[in-house]
């Protein structure tokens, strides 16, 4: 088993190895940049953490095809997205949608900081110091 | 005041306690495992050629109407290989039907090898693009889909289904989704 | 014979760690001096038997010694003998044990340097990192021995080293990076030391700070040195993936950037005291998880080591134990903690509150969006990925507001200061940095309006404003003496510390948002002889041939670059394919610029001669790391100090001195 798990991470690692590069021709520069996008916010359901733009796995070689088919149709991002996520599900998108499960993932920082700021402003802001002539000055003068 | 500023100061070991739980559980996961998104929705639409048989075609309405298992394999999956006898074995001793989706695949090399290997589908229906693999959002050969006489699928099951896997997994769920099967022993 | 020894010295280490995590503690509590002297002979002697023990492993790996397992699945008798040496922690198990060796290193160091400090302090921060080894010596010795024997079978030659890490990067990065990680174990024992002394005063801040900023700097640099790695070895022209396992390298990096702030107001003003000490356990702690995240496979990483679950129960009752243990301290001892509170609003106390808080939340940003597939999966079914999308966004929400504060908080005063006054000063200074901010984004969008990027804008702005804010910090202390001379040589060395340590993120400021919104990439056919416009380049496909390498054969592309008709660079990347292991590698070739990368790297071969090939046109690229060595570099100012030189000669009469006015 443990020779298995080697040749499986070696294998991992000669995909991470390999620069993907193709050569795929678009209509314009507007649908390239989205396809670059596009494929650099996929996830790679078949390898470990890459995206299908950095993958070599031969799903991602079809999933790219299928992206830059769409584009070249006409679809949008979104469209292309909602298809990939309604097959392979919420773990193939690199930007974690806006849905209640993820509101702590996209809100709670914000909160968080919000909250300190307010008990900081609420404590401190009441403060009355006064300065001891110039000792705080000279102090820093002194350097830390 | 000092039991007030007890309270804040034991709020990192609460969270901290909560993350270890989570870690603890998440350790025997497999992270490469994903969920199937097909559960409870029926096989998505398709028309494609049967393996045998280039010029014919195989759509939804070719399913069989009792439940069965969908296996998509491929010459060129090393996995499969190992699975195949199984599933041939599995064909001969039980009247579960299996359903093969021959997925990006060379028609010549996987009727070769099924002539040499022994054949235990029902039918084969051939995606040579893809295209249905992507649909039911195959990622890794062998996968099956277990689905219902309705067309609906049940679960899906990545990797290789041997004895064990058989008689702990596919078995009894094909036994939820078809009363008839109650009888049917295990696999050994 | 030789691995036996290296075993019998990690067992004699493992009993030395028991020895040392128990004895001072005792010696401390009952001021018995013949074991507080102890603390300083077991420091010694574990550094010793683990040195040892790793030179054991290393002539086991020149010697080719494919007895030992380890050996054989890492190393191969084409491996060249530089990369055998590295190769000792290029898995595992080893690396493993050079993360212990690291550690008795410390121990060892603390043990030296410390001299001046309260015996009894000084022998529970030397236990307190004694039970840390105790730890980590038993996690290699149960369940990750390298010296293991792969008996009966003894394969002919090894596995060969994975080809990523046959480089030059992978030699340095991982013990840089350990040095960081397990620096950090040092500013936690001092404050665990603290809590079960009972005495958190400024001292602890004062002794525990150079410390952190050693680990702090090698942290920098290691992390540093792991984006350049994968920058050119990766062949995908990416130096920052958001990956778990360099999330888990950021974690105590931002912690710890955060503590030596902290750490600055519990020092001078002793305040924020409670704070410090528990941001010198979540540091470590962050360490600790970063161990967990990487060798339990919990998580998909592209740099995982290959994992069992066995090894990630035992870290994770590790981590459990010591954070959990130390948090527990730190909630009964902590709140008998007073700090001073005579600041207010507008102060110096604030300005490093908020670049807490902020780095903090920047933090817990990282933390959150790496753990949140694992949380997603224990609560629901589903799975979920948080990638480069939601990173760069929620991480430059709060990093935003830093690089917008930092000249101001270098600037204000303790205690109070007079804001309008202040950013009076400034005004004109950021006005100034706005437009010439706005005109380099212009300059590098070729002159026109279309695609205009708001964030790089941005970010252009706010890198210029550091550097302009401490240009402006410079010009006011020379002002306050009678030449300008005067009051530049006034300036203190930890002042110009924090100066370079800012002007580097600076640096590194615009690296990252010049490249990320200004790089070219393009994927393309080219013929031998055949010239490609690729948007102002010329790539000339100018020769190819096959190499043989020592371990490994190529092909080998030859291209001449050029750029209306002057001359930039010829490049010649690779293909490798390495004889053990038949992987193939893609080596690409890069012309470093200060200013601009062009980077080359094949792909596959196509039909007629032709290759498809990814060029890559980098603006300011090398600012990334080049900003990391101004941080480092400031990191050595701030630590050599004379105010910590002094204290080795005056010893505690000093530190009575050194209280004075604070």
């Amino acid at each position: 088993m443990k020779k298995l798990i080697v040749i499986v991470c070696a294998l991992m690692m000669a995909q991470l190895a390999q620069a993907v590069i193709e050569t795929y021709e678009f209509d314009n520069e507007a649908q390239e940049q989205l396809y670059y996008e596009i494929i650099n916010e996929l996830r790679c359901p078949k390898c470990q953490n890459q995206t299908i733009a950095d993958s070599d796995a031969p799903l991602s070689r079809d999933l790219r095809f299928i992206v830059q088919q769409k584009i070249k149709a006409g679809e949008t991002k979104r469209q292309i997205l909602a298809y990939m996520q309604e097959r392979y599900g919420d773990f193939v998108l690199y930007d974690p949608p806006l849905q209640p499960a993820n509101y702590i993932l996209w809100f709670s920082p914000l909160v968080i900081f919000l909250v300190i700021l307010a008990i900081v402003v609420a404590r401190v802001g009441r403060r009355k110091v006064t300065l001891e002539g110039e000792s705080n000055r000279a102090n820093q003068e002194k350097g830390e | 005041m000092a039991n007030k500023k007890v309270i804040i100061t034991s709020i990192p070991i609460v969270i901290f306690t909560a993350l270890v739980v989570v870690f603890w559980f998440s350790l025997g996961n497999d992270p490469t495992e994903l969920p199937s998104q097909r559960i409870g929705k029926e096989v998505p639409e398709f028309r494609l050629s049967n393996l045998h048989n280039a010029e014919e075609f195989f759509t939804n309405q070719d399913l069989p109407k009792k439940p069965f298992l969908l296996n998509v394999w491929a010459t060129w999956c090393v996995s499969c290989h190992v699975e195949h006898p199984y599933l041939v074995k599995f064909a001969n001793q039980y009247p579960i039907p299996i359903i093969g989706l021959n997925y990006k695949d060379e028609r010549v090399d996987a009727l070769k090898y099924l002539q040499k290997g022994g054949d235990p589908y029902l039918f084969s229906i051939a995606d040579e693009d893809g295209t249905m693999g992507i649909d039911l959002g195959v990622y890794g050969a062998p996968e099956t889909f277990l689905v219902d006489g309705n067309g609906v699928i049940h679960h899906r099951y990545v990797g290789v289904i041997d004895n064990r896997v058989w008689n702990t997994i596919i078995l009894p769920k094909m036994k939820e989704l078809d009363p008839n099967l109650e009888q049917l022993e295990a696999a050994e | 014979m030789i691995p036996e020894l290296g075993n019998f010295f990690l067992i004699m280490a493992f009993i030395n760690a028991i020895l040392l995590g128990t004895l001072p503690f005792y010696g401390a509590q009952t001021n018995h001096k013949g074991l507080i002297q102890f603390a300083h002979k077991a420091s010694t002697s574990i550094f010793l038997l683990m040195l040892a023990s790793f030179v054991c492993l290393t002539i086991s790996f020149i010697q080719n010694d494919f007895s030992v397992a380890y050996v054989a699945n890492h190393s191969n008798t084409q491996l060249p003998i530089y990369y055998r040496i590295s190769a000792v922690w290029g898995s595992h198990e080893g690396s493993l044990l050079l993360w212990v060796l690291i550690l008795a290193g410390w121990i060892f160091a603390v043990s030296k340097f410390s001299k001046s400090l309260p015996d009894t302090m000084i022998a529970r921060v030397l236990g307190v990192m004694g039970l840390i080894a105790v730890g980590f010596v038993s996690f290699t010795l149960f369940t990750s021995n390298p010296f293991e024997r792969a008996l009966p079978f003894i394969p002919i030659d090894g596995a060969d080293l994975n080809p990523l890490l046959q480089d030059f990067g992978l030699i340095v990065h991982p013990p840089m990076l350990y040095m960081g990680y397990v620096g950090f174990s040092v500013v936690f024992a001092f404050a665990i030391a603290g809590l079960l002394q009972g005495e958190l005063d400024y001292k602890w801040a004062k002794w525990s700070r150079p410390w952190t900023t050693v680990a702090w700097i090698f942290m920098t640099l290691g992390i540093a040195l792991g984006s350049w790695w994968a920058y050119y070895e990766l062949g995908w022209g990416g130096w920052w993936f958001w990956d778990p396992v360099e999330n888990a390298s950021f974690l105590p990096w931002l912690a710890g950037t955060a503590l030596i702030h902290s750490l600055a107001a519990t020092e001078k003003r002793a305040a924020f005291k409670s704070w410090t000490v528990l941001l010198a356990i979540l540091t470590f702690s962050l360490s600790l998880l970063g161990t967990f995240l990487v060798r339990s496979g919990v998580l998909t990483s592209v740099h995982a080591f290959a994992n069992d679950p066995v090894r990630g129960k035992f870290i994770l009752m590790f981590l459990a134990i010591v954070v959990g243990a130390s948090l527990i301290l730190y909630a009964i001892q902590s709140s008998k903690v007073r700090s001073k509170s005579d600041y207010t609003l507008v102060s110096r106390e604030i300005a490093l509150l908020f670049n807490n808080a902020l780095l903090a939340v920047s933090t817990f940003v990282v933390l959150l969006g790496t753990l949140h597939p694992l949380i997603v999966e224990a609560f629901t079914d589903g799975k979920s990925s948080v990638g480069p999308p939601y990173f760069n966004l929620m991480f430059s929400v709060f990093f935003i507001p830093i690089l917008l504060l930092m000249p101001l908080g270098q600037q204000i005063s303790w205690k109070k200061d007079d804001l309008p006054a202040l950013l009076k000063k400034y005004v004109w200074w950021f006005l100034s940095c706005i437009f010439l901010g706005l005109l380099l984004t212009f300059g590098l969008n070729g002159f026109t309006f279309t695609d205009i990027e708001p964030m790089a804008i941005l970010g252009t702005i706010l890198g210029l404003w550091v550097i302009a804010g401490t240009v402006k910090y410079i010009q006011l202390q020379s002002a306050k003496s009678q030449s300008r001379l005067a009051g530049v040589r006034k300036i203190s060395r930890s002042y110009w510390g924090m100066i370079l340590a800012h002007i580097g993120v600076a640096v590194t400021t615009l690296g990252v948002v010049l490249t990320s919104y200004y790089s070219i990439e393009k994927d393309i056919r080219i013929e031998i002889g055949e010239t490609v416009e690729v948007e102002g380049l010329s790539v000339h496909f100018k020769d190819f041939k096959n190499i043989q390498g020592p371990n490994y054969i190529a092909s080998k592309a030859i291209f001449d670059v050029t750029k209306d008709d002057d001359f930039i660079a010829q490049l010649k990347p690779e293909k490798r394919r390495y004889n053990a292991s038949q992987m193939v590698m893609t080596e690409a070739a890069i012309d470093p610029g200060l200013f601009r990368d062009v980077y080359i790297a094949m792909g596959e071969p196509l039909d007629n001669s032709a290759w498809a090939i990814r060029v890559y046109y980098k603006p300011f690229v090398r600012w990334i790391w080049l900003g990391a060595i101004f941080m480092a570099l400031g990191g050595i100012l701030a630590m050599t100090d004379k105010r910590y030189r002094e204290k080795k000669l005056k010893k505690k009469a000093s530190q009575e001195a050194n209280t004075n006015g604070q």
